[in-house]
């Protein structure tokens, strides 16, 4: 296939991508090739937002134009190819907390860098968490919040991994604009990422794969 | 507050003045003269600061939530619904730790008035979240990606016939009103009114006017609850109006976070165009409040435009030229902006401490910005201050506290021109982290 589609991406030029993602899938183009160029050009946005030469507006930006090309794949794809995955991460915004902006570029990029995301949304309640940790056998655990009041709900649900027996199974990572060392260590937490690139880099590293 | 008759003649300095004479001599009875005295030394620390005088001690004025409430064991429900706690702790509260401002007033919210106004656009105790925790933004499109050029048109009619509509459950049928400024000449009068005999018409009217006594009710308690606090402990408001960057009003309650990023590629232009026809209405809303409590401060929470929340450049371009329009209106009135800078604004410094603003006019409040950067950037022309981290107040010991504080008064705060104040509004924070909070303001805070 064309470089075009990987140029258009890190571009964030939206209307173009979906034009020559159709016209790929229409002349041919093996649909698992489209992947590989997106996740090209995310890493090249990935690293741009690394640098801060790129912000979150463009890793929004550039969620919805990977939502787009996928909604376009679907058809072409004959079933759900099980591809290879880095490992399986928990990501949620605290009990108590419904902000999820944040929350959702991590999934987001997550997902782009080869996790699979399991997203329990906002306001999780603990039982469900440690459930769906122990459910999913996830590596990581992700805990947003950015009230202060989530520190607790963080806490809590650090310490019902415990209780059920999970805490040495998984790694728990925080994120949220009032997140710093401290909280991670009221927490009793692993580790806490500034922004969705350092969350993605923290996970990799838990899981074995470069950071 | 009554305007003097020749104020359209006064010079923008001579329009402050007048505000801040106000605001210092302000017509409340207090307890003693003692009182008296005390509030007006505490205003005066605060007209000390905005000149970049050295104040006789750095004012310490922490923005504060449902901290008075959690401190006296209530909860976030009950500081929404009971009013009498209301009032009770917030009066308790500030007596007992005597900051020089109230805190956040109008942060302590009437869950009764949105109970009738079925508000869709936050949660609030007991109504989609936990007793215990503040209201949140219920982060939606509520106003859609088309609807800007019917928002540029007329702004007034967008949010009556339909931002109101899906805002507010009671306000729905006010969507099958026609535009107010239908009402220009008599043969048009009664088909604008025929819509007002229409049953969910009259019953939305019901329902406002049971939202103006719920309003009432709160606004009462609320000016007691501050009444007493300035009059018998000599501790002034100060915030006498609010208002909002235009970025913001767009990014925080109509867009969205996600709408308004998502909009920077696909139609900027709009969103221009949308910022400039609210810079008026920004004026006007502080402008009003204000001339009304007689008092010129602004209080200005600011939001999307944080440290990687846009580039540099959409900064300077997108953010910063509207929201300086709005803030050179209010100072033209004589206004004082007190911008909360909520997020890191490390790589902004440059950009806001812009020389078309005027120098000792308005007040910047940081929260996990550079403060020592602060002070050299923005600092030489506008008061600063802020900063004191939420994990400190949450998490940290009084020896912590009393460190960072008499770090930051030593880096900021020797020449005047500094507010102490927390980063965050508080809602909650440990007891004995909050007093060495207040104690070290004091102890480090002698600037003579």
């Amino acid at each position: 296939m064309s470089s075009g589609l990987k140029e258009a991406v890190i571009e964030l030029r939206e209307v173009d991508a979906l034009r020559i993602t159709e016209e790929e899938l229409k002349g041919g183009t093996d649909p698992l090739d489209i992947v590989t160029a997106c996740r090209e050009a995310m890493d090249v946005i990935g690293q741009r937002f690394a640098d801060g030469q790129a912000f979150i507006p463009e890793l929004i930006m550039a969620g919805e134009m990977m939502q787009g090309i996928t909604a376009r794949l679907k058809p072409y794809l004959k079933s759900e190819a099980p591809g290879e995955t880095l490992g399986t991460v928990v990501m949620c915004t605290v009990q108590g907390d419904i902000h999820d902006i944040g929350k959702d570029i991590v999934v987001t990029m997550l997902d782009i860098a080869g996790f699979e995301v399991i997203d329990l949304g906002v306001d999780a309640r603990v039982e469900k968490v440690v459930e769906t940790v122990r459910d999913s056998k996830a590596q990581v655990l992700g805990l947003s919040g950015l009230l202060t009041v989530a520190f607790d709900s963080m806490k809590a649900t650090v310490a019902a991994l415990d209780e059920a027996g999970l805490r040495g199974d998984v790694k728990v990572m925080l994120g949220g604009a009032p997140v710093t060392d401290a909280v991670v260590e009221f927490a009793g937490a692993d580790g806490w990422g500034k922004d969705a690139v350092a969350a993605v880099n923290l996970a990799k590293s838990w899981v074995g794969g470069a950071s | 507050m009554n305007l003097p008759g020749n104020w359209n003649d006064l010079t923008p300095d001579q329009r402050l003045q007048f505000r801040l004479d106000a605001w210092q001599g302000i017509p409340i009875e207090f307890s003693s003269l003692e009182v008296a005295q005390a509030y007006r030394n505490r205003v005066q620390l605060y007209r000390d600061v905005l000149d970049l005088e050295k104040p006789a001690t750095v004012p310490i004025a922490p923005w504060i939530g449902l901290l008075p409430f959690r401190y006296f064991g209530h909860t976030a429900k009950q500081a929404y619904y009971d009013y009498e706690v209301f009032k009770d702790d917030w009066f308790r509260f500030h007596e007992a730790t005597m900051p020089d401002g109230i805190g956040l007033t109008l942060g302590i919210v009437p869950g009764k008035l949105f109970d009738v106004l079925d508000y869709k656009l936050y949660d609030w105790p007991g109504h989609g979240t936990p007793d215990d925790t503040c209201y949140q933004y219920s982060e939606q499109e509520w106003m859609k990606g088309d609807e800007y050029q019917a928002l540029i048109q007329d702004p007034g009619t967008y949010w009556q016939r339909t931002y109101l509509p899906r805002v507010f459950g009671a306000m729905e049928p006010f969507a099958m009103l026609p535009p107010w400024t239908d009402l220009v000449e008599i043969p048009f009068t009664a088909p604008f009114f025929a819509g007002f005999s229409a049953p969910p018409v009259k019953e939305m009217l019901q329902k406002l006017m049971d939202a103006g006594d719920a309003a009432m009710e709160w606004l009462q308690a609320a000016m007691a609850a501050d009444g007493r606090v300035m009059a018998t402990l000599g501790i002034p408001q100060t915030a006498g109006g609010a208002t909002k960057a235009p970025y913001d009003i767009l990014g925080d309650t109509m867009r969205g976070t996600r709408g308004l990023m998502l909009d920077k590629f696909r139609r900027p232009e709009s969103i221009v165009a949308a910022m400039e026809r609210l810079v008026p209405q920004a004026v006007d809303w502080a402008l009003r409040s204000c001339d009304m409590t007689g008092n010129p401060m602004v209080f200005i929470p600011i939001h999307k435009g944080a440290d990687g929340f846009m580039s540099d450049a959409d900064f300077r371009e997108l953010y910063w030229p509207t929201f300086k329009a709005v803030l050179l209106g209010l100072i033209e009135q004589g206004l004082v902006p007190w911008v909360f800078v909520e997020g890191s604004y490390n790589e902004r410094l440059e950009v806001i401490a812009d020389d078309d603003i005027p120098a000792h006019r308005m007040i910047w409040m940081f929260d996990a910005t550079d403060m020592e950067r602060a002070k050299a950037v923005v600092g030489s022309r506008q008061c600063i201050g802020g900063n004191v981290p939420a994990a400190l107040f949450a998490m940290g010991t009084p020896e912590e506290m009393d460190a960072y504080v008499k770090d930051l008064l030593g880096n900021t705060a020797q020449d005047g021109g500094f507010i102490l104040s927390s980063g965050i509004v508080l809602d909650e924070a440990d007891p004995a982290a909050y007093q060495a909070f207040i104690d070290a303001g004091r102890k480090y805070g002698a600037t003579g």
